[in-house]
């Protein structure tokens, strides 16, 4: 069954390494839902996270074929076991007059925030998981949505597991 | 610490040098002068001029298939590299160790679009096992040394070091590092002991087992031990293209090639086992046949150093990953401590079904009075079989003949691209072969139209006096198409008819010796002739236009669909 997977993977921070991880998918044939990049607490790695529709079979070739990149130094898939999935979406909304309160209300109750507002628009910031950011969206669709900007999914696991490897992150 | 200060190039030639490296093939342009030069200024790295950095990359393969030792390649930048394209992903397919080094343009000018750059690192990011391009000449032992750690362990493969000429210009110490720092690269050797201990069990309790032995064998030089296993275990062992030789040929437990164009018998063990021991084998489609229907019923127990490779087609019901050389040797020593016996009660009707299909052969298909390649091929290894001499092929019909007709006793005799099929691979590997055998002579097995991909470097084999046979089968078609042509679409020769030069004349022009045969009392003076002359030769087989390679299973069937001659469909 094909299921969307969230894949944390751990790289060396050097030059071409995402090259060499979106070469891996796109000549492989496997798509990319979402995809963030950023140093690590340590900067000389990269966390990579990446969401990709998959069957049983296809999420362990990944996998397998992920670790098999020099660069790469761990590959975890967050959707095995139980992990928080984070992501932000940012909006920009027609609101009228009218439907002012009405809108302010759907802002209130979903815990999003107004990052900008002139005379046509807001700007407003949602984040949580997936769900929550594409309902929000629905939500506000009706007013008019001019721009909808998604960050992709960041993930880390539940409890006392890891993705790191421990000798990799600098204990305080 | 060493204060001795040292151009990059002359760093790249020591640091070679530190691993062994004792000949190099390549080819000289622009950006790589400074490394020319300091090639030039020493005696202990001999360098080959080939005449395309295609056969420099082929020809650093036949070295490193030969010897087991890594071959390296030095070109130019921007065209020179691009030519080496596809000698990497053949490299990369079959899995041999190589590195490739590349010329650059000054890292000043990367990105500018600068006369004979090319994005060599991006271009070859899907060819190679791993690559580098070195901006820092600090940086150039260690890439050096962690290239050929690279290259030649976990699964081999090739290593591109793509090298700027302002860095083989700069100066720096040499210290070449002991130890390498990969925190990513962790090949895993051992494999896991209650696996094989359960794969042991599992074959102990089997009624129809069979071993297929793929390159991997090769790779781990586990011959030897692979010999050991099935013949405590009284398995019958059958090979992939890429594993011929891996288990002796002579031995009547040797089933032989299956595949696509394999034997009937071979196919049809595989798909009748109960339990599938695959050692070094990725079960590529030319092997599996339609893939629903491989070993349905069947238990496979799958080793192999690449975990990708391991449920990448066929699910393997015990997987293990690790060295086969290692893997086999621990499931021999848990072997020699087991109370099991091999139940050979047991095993009885599945070796008298196998002698059975070993009686069904495809039949000769006699057409014309030209000569048939499978004789001329048959023929040619009876005349030479007592020199056991290491045999290339480039890729087409005469290569499956070769395989199916030469018998290899040993790893590393039979040289093709298997992966890939490439043709013009066979020659230029063939002159790498002579280079690392350093005795005898080369067959090199080819096609009239594989033999025209890389024939400008007969002048290489001139200039060295390499002993490379070039037996054409000529039959004046890309055979392997025109053979698909014929059985799927209605004889239509869509560009598949082709001519050829003269090759007698080809070959004196280049100063090689070059003989035409035409009739079988023919084929023996000539290849005593050939096997004379101190240098490379062309013998021109004209055969048969339209012999078909048969047993053949089509494309897409199961593989125990099995045509063995052109009446049947």
């Amino acid at each position: 069954m094909t299921i969307n997977h969230t894949i944390s993977v751990l790289v060396s921070n050097e030059v071409g390494v995402l090259s060499r991880i979106v070469d891996l998918f796109s000549g492989r044939g496997y798509n990319i839902e979402s995809l963030t990049v950023a140093p690590a607490l340590d900067s000389v790695y990269s966390r990579v996270t990446i969401v990709t529709p998959a069957d049983n079979d296809v999420i362990e070739q990944i996998c397998k074929q992920l670790n098999r990149l020099i660069p790469v130094i761990k590959v975890a898939n967050l959707s095995i076991g139980e992990a928080i999935e984070y992501e932000i979406g940012l909006l920009k909304v027609y609101v009228s007059d009218e439907n002012r309160a009405e809108f302010m209300n759907i802002v209130a109750q979903a815990e999003a925030m107004i990052m900008d507002v002139n005379d046509k628009t807001y700007t407003v910031k949602i984040d949580g998981d997936e769900k929550k950011v594409q309902t929000f969206a629905e939500l506000v669709r009706p007013y008019g949505i001019k721009e909808f900007v998604r960050s992709g999914k960041v993930a880390i696991t539940k409890g006392n597991q890891f993705s790191n490897i421990k000798t990799l992150v600098k204990q305080d | 610490m060493n204060k001795i200060m040292y151009s990059g190039a002359e760093i790249l030639l020591k640091s070679l040098q530190k691993e062994g490296v004792e000949e190099i093939f390549g080819y000289p342009g622009g950006v790589v002068l400074p490394l020319y030069d300091a090639l030039y200024l020493q005696d202990d790295i001999k360098h080959y001029l080939v005449r395309h950095e295609q056969a420099a990359v082929h020809a650093a393969e036949g070295y490193a298939r030969v010897s087991g030792k890594p071959g390296v390649a030095i070109v130019t930048s921007g065209p020179g590299a691009c030519n080496t394209i596809t000698g990497l992903a053949n490299a990369y397919y079959d899995g041999t160790p190589l590195i490739l080094i590349t010329g650059q343009v000054n890292s000043k000018l990367i990105g500018g679009d600068a006369f004979q750059e090319a994005d060599i690192v991006g271009i070859t990011r899907s060819c190679c096992k791993h690559n580098y391009l070195v901006k820092d000449v600090k940086d150039l032992a260690r890439v050096v040394k962690e290239a050929f750690y690279i290259a030649t362990t976990g699964k081999r493969g090739p290593v591109v070091i793509d090298i700027p000429v302002d860095v083989f210009n700069a100066k720096y110490t040499f210290n070449y590092p002991k130890n390498i720092e990969l925190v990513g690269y962790n090949p895993n050797y051992k494999g896991h002991p209650l696996q094989i201990q359960k794969a042991l069990e599992t074959l102990f309790e089997s009624k129809r087992p069979v071993i297929i032995s793929g390159g991997g064998v090769v790779a781990s030089n586990a011959s030897k031990e692979l010999k050991e296993i099935a013949t405590k275990l009284h398995i019958p062992v059958v090979h992939t293209l890429m594993g011929a030789g891996t288990y002796p040929d002579n031995l009547e437990t040797s089933l032989g090639m299956m595949g696509m164009h394999g034997n009937y018998c071979a196919n049809l063990t595989v798909a009748n086992a109960d339990v599938i021991f695959a050692i070094g084998t990725r079960f590529s489609d030319r092997i599996t046949g339609c893939l629903n229907k491989f070993a349905r019923d069947a238990q496979v127990i799958h080793v192999d150093i690449d975990p990708c490779s391991i449920s990448k087609n066929v699910k393997a019901s015990i997987p293990i990953v690790g060295d086969i050389k290692n893997v086999l040797t621990t499931m021999l020593s848990q072997l020699s401590k087991s109370h099991h016996k091999v139940n050979l009660e047991l095993k009885d009707k599945w070796f008298n079904d196998i002698l059975e299909w070993k009686k069904k052969v495809a039949i000769p298909q006699k057409m014309s009075d030209k000569l048939s390649a499978i004789t001329v091929l048959e023929a040619i290894y009876e005349y030479t079989k007592k020199d056991e001499p290491i045999v290339s092929t480039e890729v087409g019909q005469h290569q499956m003949w070769t395989a199916q007709n030469f018998k290899f006793n040993q790893p590393r005799k039979l040289i093709t691209s298997g992966g890939l099929g490439t043709m013009g691979f066979g020659f230029p590997a063939a002159m790498g072969a002579c280079v690392a055998s350093k005795k005898g002579y080369v067959l090199n097995i080819a096609g009239d139209g594989s033999i025209q991909m890389n024939i400008q470097e007969l002048m290489t084999c001139v200039d060295y006096k390499f002993k490379v046979i070039n037996c054409i089968i000529n039959n004046g078609y890309l055979g392997m198409v025109r053979q698909w042509q014929e059985k799927i679409y209605n004889k239509h020769y869509s560009q598949t008819k082709i001519s050829s030069p003269d090759f007698v004349k080809l070959a004196e022009s280049y100063g090689a010796l070059g003989i035409r045969v035409e009739k079988e009392e023919e084929i023996i003076p000539a290849l005593k002739k050939a096997i004379e002359f101190n240098g490379p030769v062309l013998i021109d087989f004209i055969c048969e236009n339209f012999e078909m390679v048969y047993p053949w299973v089509l494309a897409g069937q199961p593989i125990d669909k099995v045509l063995l001659s052109r009446g049947e469909c």
